[in-house]
């Protein structure tokens, strides 16, 4: 029932899409198969599985960083009260500071470079996952860390039992919403400076002849891939998590 | 029959050194902005090896700040306590870790190193055997109050610390709860500390009775119920009731 109605409400989306570009008549808003000729002209080329695959490593390498260090400084402010005061102001600022600002700032200092490209993102995303992560820290239950306590629970036994547990939910709220951020601002960035990936082609078929059919064929691609990972990996994830409830 | 036992042996019916030694002269919580509150008052007792003690007072009269400073989960007191390195705890409320087996809870109230043992015998003994791989969630508030006895007992203590551990629960689990419990401690030769306010059942079961004062708590009397368990039936327990309600109106209600 679930999935037919996904389907139906998808079909109704193509309808309407192939119905308005019908309408229109123009390069500018291409039809469904237009779109799809363009994707499989841009794979048998390879461009595409170049472009997106670049793509996708550097969302990885933002992600996982950001994450490690989101989370290790969201227990820390969370759990401690000095740290929160001291990093709570740069993080805010960090915080309401501009992706575009970020990325233009990170190229100017660092150079138009991968290095970067992928600190840009990092430092995007981190302050998204240690406010989440701070949250959970917070909300640790004081009933259980003075079960902890009266029990002597040695300091691993306390991370992997006691902490961990009550931290995944917010890890894993972090993560799914952090994946989408991250692949937008990826391909932000590759669009100021980087010689390749769906960010940069997509800037290209926009300058070059404003190829709509490749704009809107590259980021079905990604969007897909993306959905693909939240699906298969994260909403797993996010079930097995809560599978004690 | 009053007797306030600082320092001197308790009156204990196996008679040997305390167990469990606690000497507090003062505890006063003091927050921001409010008044100091004095939650305990030359409150001092021993539970002797093998003995059943319980402490009786009304809510609110610092009962569970007593246990907490025992344990050492709050240091912030003047006097000294001894012996709950070798106690097991069981709280008021379960406090099992939801995301953690039965089988894993109960691991958890040994050190890392000896997380291996054999524990067959504690859960066929507490009736949880067919639990074991269950989350707590999945039991009733009586189970689970056995899961979390199965915890303090898997170390094999001296000596069982439990704050109110059977309110909340019908009659009958409360009832079946107790009778494991005394079993329990009766084989093993183990001490008990319980916290209670529920006197009919503090006569069934103690060795002793200590009676604490409203707050700031203050040790009122300390009594000795020398009838062994066995033989303690209704008429006696309402008359002991009586009699005690009669000399402390203000701990023991008629």
């Amino acid at each position: 029932m679930g999935a037919l109605t996904r389907i139906a409400s998808l079909v109704v989306l193509i309808a309407a899409w192939q119905f308005a570009a019908l309408e229109a008549g123009s390069r500018l808003l291409p039809a469904p198969m237009a779109v799809l000729r363009f994707i499989i002209q841009e794979a048998e080329r390879g461009d595409l599985a170049h472009n997106v695959g670049i793509t996708l490593l550097r969302v990885a390498i933002s992600f996982a960083v950001a994450m490690v260090l989101g989370i290790l400084l969201g227990v820390a402010l969370g759990r401690s009260k000095a740290a929160d005061l001291t990093v709570d102001t740069p993080l805010l600022v960090l915080l309401n500071t501009p992706a575009l600002v970020i990325t233009v700032l990170a190229y100017v200092w660092v150079g138009l470079t991968e290095t970067a490209a992928i600190l840009a993102v990092i430092l995007n995303k981190l302050p998204n996952v240690a406010v989440i992560v701070r949250e959970g820290a917070r909300n640790l239950d004081p009933g259980l860390d003075e079960m902890a306590r009266a029990y002597r629970f040695d300091r691993r036994t306390w991370v992997l039992d006691v902490l961990v547990p009550q931290l995944q939910p917010y890890v894993v709220t972090a993560a799914r919403s952090g994946l989408s951020l991250a692949w937008k601002i990826v391909l932000v960035v590759e669009l100021l400076g980087r010689p390749d990936g769906v960010g940069f082609a997509i800037n290209y078929y926009f300058v070059q002849s404003t190829d709509v059919a490749a704009i809107i064929g590259y980021s079905l691609v990604f969007m897909a891939v993306m959905i693909g990972i939240d699906v298969l990996l994260l909403q797993r994830l996010e079930a097995h998590v809560r599978r004690w409830r | 029959m009053f007797s306030s036992c600082s320092g001197s042996k308790p009156m204990s019916a196996a008679g040997a050194e305390p167990v469990l030694q606690v000497a507090i002269a003062a505890k006063v919580y003091r927050s921001k902005g409010a008044e100091p509150v004095e939650a305990v008052r030359n409150l001092a007792f021993g539970v002797g090896s093998g003995e059943i003690v319980c402490l009786i007072g009304p809510s609110g009269a610092g009962k569970t700040t007593t246990l907490r400073i025992l344990l050492g989960l709050d240091t912030d007191f003047e006097g000294r306590v001894s012996g709950a390195g070798q106690a097991g705890m069981v709280f008021q409320e379960p406090r099992l870790l939801p995301w953690r087996s039965v089988e894993h809870n109960v691991r958890l109230g040994l050190l890392r190193a000896r997380r291996g043992r054999d524990l067959d015998g504690l859960f066929a003994q507490l009736g949880l055997t067919p639990w074991r791989g269950s989350y707590p969630k999945a039991l009733s508030l009586g189970m689970q109050r056995r899961v979390a006895l199965a915890r303090a007992l898997a170390d094999d203590p001296r000596v069982l610390v439990l704050d109110e551990p059977f309110v909340s629960l019908d009659d009958a689990a409360a009832a079946e709860l107790r009778g494991l419990v005394v079993d329990t401690v009766e084989s093993a030769r183990m001490s008990v500390l319980m916290v209670t306010h529920n006197v009919a059942e503090a006569i069934g079961i103690a060795d002793r009775l200590l009676l604490v004062s409203k707050r700031p708590a203050t040790l009122m009397a300390n009594v000795t119920l020398d009838r062994p368990r066995g033989q303690r039936d209704r008429a006696w327990a309402e008359a002991t009731r009586a009699t005690l309600a009669a000399q402390h109106p203000g701990i023991i209600a008629e």
